[in-house]
């Protein structure tokens, strides 16, 4: 069997039903075999983009994503949505071309050393050396990918490997890893005094990271935090993990959170982190305090534990719901009600402003996305992308019930919306009584536009939300936060791109709206459409994110 | 951080790693991106061809030392990480160095040479190369000794060692 078809073959046994790719020469074996693949393939149309496709797939479906790349310029392409996946624990598998073995090193044509490129932001690495070693190289990659703290993985195949031939074929290779078994069940004694120190506390709190989505224990959070009547915030990867009409939900804590979260995490004397990495962003300025209080850590990482925060009380490494089980076993039989109370006065303190800008006739973000949170599915995904269309989606759309909030946290990627989206769409099946909505400005629509056509062709059901300032929003409100009025640079996109044209050039229905009103009257209207819509919000340049 | 840096001392770890191609790279970009220092690195093959034996020297306090570990097992391709500590180690460097030496410093040279049982491995009208094997103190100790008489040029190869006694580091106990 040829090396190539070998490939594909494994990749299919993985359950990989579509992958993202562009071709290049040394792709050709790849792409001849693809021809009679059950493998559906779709060609992005910037390899920039191939990442984020696989993350938006792996984030919707919860399997592993794939993309493919040619060697040399295709590959390197690929460098920034492979870190925006390991930054955000995102498990997919990085397949690129790479030039015949005994050209690699002597600067050939499209050669680059792409596993050196990538290894500081992947998981693990592949040059595969040999054809017998794919079906070994494959089964490892998805095992790694998909297994401990998730993340992505690079296989480089050098063309000539591809078109070796194999006479016996075993798929069923066994993995030869004996430097990777993650920890998956908690140190019983680590929750034994996690479960002490959570009794005696006065003030505990739950503070929520991605980890709680990756593991799948939003219900164990849930049921844990009401067993025990124990308020959560959540970070930006962790909004999803805790149902935000929830009375004991105290918002979404960070540098660009909610006013009265950090102040509650400020008040509380033990912190539960549940997966998540206390990252700069995470966690403001609440290093010092975070240093002072109890702290108990659950992480599947160890490297996670007294990363950041120097002073953890208690580590427990293993999986989050798996420790969450755990730590439901047994009742704590506390009563929180004083510090509950306190949390609801912070709360009424520190209350949401919807009000700036109202005076003049555009939308207003904030309100369009609380009423938004009132006019959409349940089961609604929405993809937001890096800026303050993020921010405003992340801190003023509810995420309810089983809707779902993604974005490129870690690296803060821009232009990860669009492809990411029509990822999810694609491994959710493309289904018309689902909503997936994605969220841009107009300067990270810009960097994924090309896009459009994937969508276009496919009839994607997705609705694109534009918010267009005809400015890079949140580093002019950074340029404005730290050297003043009027110090703004490098901001001003400066030019009024028609966008309804570009719409219109892929086919794509698109509404324009100037005020919230109309802007929630056209959500109304494009949802009902089966099939890619573009809704272009304006708004004002003043608008800022809190 | 002021007191992190006082607190700072040299650590020595036997790491056993995967035989694959571009784990040294992966040790080396690990410590050169996470701003550790390293001291010395030395690389060998042991009983088993699939594994090699890597021993670092790194300088760090206790919290980044412990992030070091962490970190270094994050990488698939370590198997294991082992801190050779003082006193339940042995700990060795092998350093020539290229004196220069006449008739008049010859035998001072010899004489402090056969104190520190270091050997000569090279003569030459007007220089020595002199050959010493030892823990870190006794080097720099030889080291200060030598110096007066003018050092041309030397090579350390930076430490290596195992742990005393029985115990050993056991790969195989990793896989189960």
């Amino acid at each position: 069997m040829l090396a190539s078809k070998l490939l594909l073959n494994c990749l299919a046994n993985h359950d990989v039903d579509t992958i993202f790719g562009y071709p290049g020469g040394a792709l050709l074996p790849i792409y001849e075999s693809l021809r009679d693949s059950k493998i559906k393939h779709v060609l992005v149309r910037n390899e920039q983009a191939a990442p984020h496709y696989a993350s938006g797939y792996a984030r919707s479906s919860g399997k592993v994503g794939v993309c493919l790349a040619t060697s040399g310029p295709g590959a390197t392409n690929l460098v920034t949505g492979i870190a925006t996946a390991y930054l955000d624990s995102i498990p997919i598998i990085a397949i690129t071309g790479q030039v015949n073995r005994d050209l690699i090193g002597s600067d050939a044509f499209q050669e680059a050393d792409i596993t050196g490129a990538t290894e500081p932001f992947v998981k693990h690495s592949y040059l595969v050396k040999k054809a017998e070693d794919i079906p070994r190289i494959i089964n490892e990659a998805f095992h790694i990918a998909s297994t401990g703290r998730p993340g992505p993985v690079l296989i480089d195949i050098p063309r000539d490997v591809q078109e070796e031939t194999i006479k016996k074929v075993n798929y069923k290779e066994k993995t030869n890893l004996p430097g990777y078994k993650p920890t998956i069940v908690g140190h019983t004694g680590q929750i034994r005094r996690a479960l002490r120190k959570i009794k005696q506390s006065k003030k505990p709190l739950i503070y929520a990271g991605g980890g709680v989505k990756l593991s799948n224990a939003e219900k164990e959070l849930l049921e844990f935090a009401e067993k025990n009547g124990i308020p959560v915030i959540t970070t930006l990867m962790g909004i999803g993990s805790f149902p935000e009409e929830h009375p004991l939900f105290c918002g979404v804590a960070g540098s660009h959170g909610f006013e009265h979260s950090n102040r509650i995490l400020n008040e509380a004397d033990l912190c539960i982190c549940i997966g998540a990495r206390m990252s700069d962003r995470g966690i403001f300025n609440l290093q010092h305090h975070l240093n002072n209080v109890d702290l108990i850590h659950i992480d599947i990482d160890p490297a996670e534990i007294s990363k950041n925060i120097n002073q953890t009380e208690i580590p427990i490494v293993g999986d989050a719901k798996t420790i969450l089980l755990s730590l439901l076993s047994q009742k704590i039989n506390n009563n929180y009600s004083a510090w509950l109370k306190r949390i609801e006065e912070i709360k009424e303190e520190y209350p949401l402003i919807f009000s700036e800008c109202l005076e003049n006739n555009k939308v207003n973000p904030k309100i369009f996305f609380k009423e938004l949170s009132k006019i959409t599915d349940n089961d609604a995904t929405i993809i937001a992308d890096v800026g303050l269309n993020q921010i405003w989606s992340a801190l003023y759309y509810d995420i309810i019930k089983d809707r779902r909030y993604f974005t490129s946290g870690g690296l803060g990627t821009m232009g990860y919306s669009i492809p990411a989206t029509a990822g999810a769409v694609i491994a959710a099946g493309n289904p018309a009584d689902k909503q997936f909505f994605t969220v841009c400005g107009d300067g990270s629509f810009q960097m994924s536009m090309a896009e459009l056509a994937i969508i276009a062709q496919n009839n994607l059901n997705m609705n694109i939300i534009l918010f267009n300032n005809t400015k890079l929003g949140m580093v002019r409100q950074l340029q404005h936060d730290t050297y003043g009025k009027d110090h703004y640079s490098g901001t001003d996109l400066n030019f009024d791109l028609d966008f309804s044209k570009i719409a219109e050039a892929y086919g794509i229905t698109s509404f324009e709206a100037n005020t919230t009103e109309e802007a929630l009257d056209a959500v109304k209207e494009a949802i009902k459409i089966n099939g890619p819509t573009l809704i272009q919000l304006h708004v004002d340049e003043d608008f800022i994110r809190i | 951080m002021e007191h992190l840096v006082n607190n700072e001392e040299t650590r020595c770890f036997s790491v056993l790693v995967m035989n694959n191609a571009g784990v040294l790279s992966r040790i080396a970009g690990l410590f050169a991106r996470r701003g550790y220092n390293i001291d010395a690195l030395t690389v060998g093959p042991t009983e088993d061809d699939s594994v090699s034996r890597i021993t670092i020297t790194v300088k760090g306090d206790d919290q980044i030392i412990e992030q070091i570990q962490k970190q270094l097992y994050k990488l698939i391709d370590v198997i294991k990480v082992v801190e050779l500590e003082k006193g339940k180690s042995i700990r060795r460097e092998l350093v020539y160095i290229k004196v220069k030496a006449d008739n008049k410093s010859r035998a001072n040279i010899v004489e402090i040479c056969n104190l520190f049982r270091a050997k000569i491995v090279d003569v030459a009208p007007k220089s020595l190369v002199l050959e010493i094997v030892g823990p870190r103190s006794k080097v720099d100790a030889f080291f200060n000794m030598i110096k007066p008489f003018g050092i041309i040029e030397f090579v350390r190869s930076g430490e290596t060692g195992l742990q005393r006694g029985l115990e050993a580091i056991n790969f195989s106990n990793q896989i189960e």
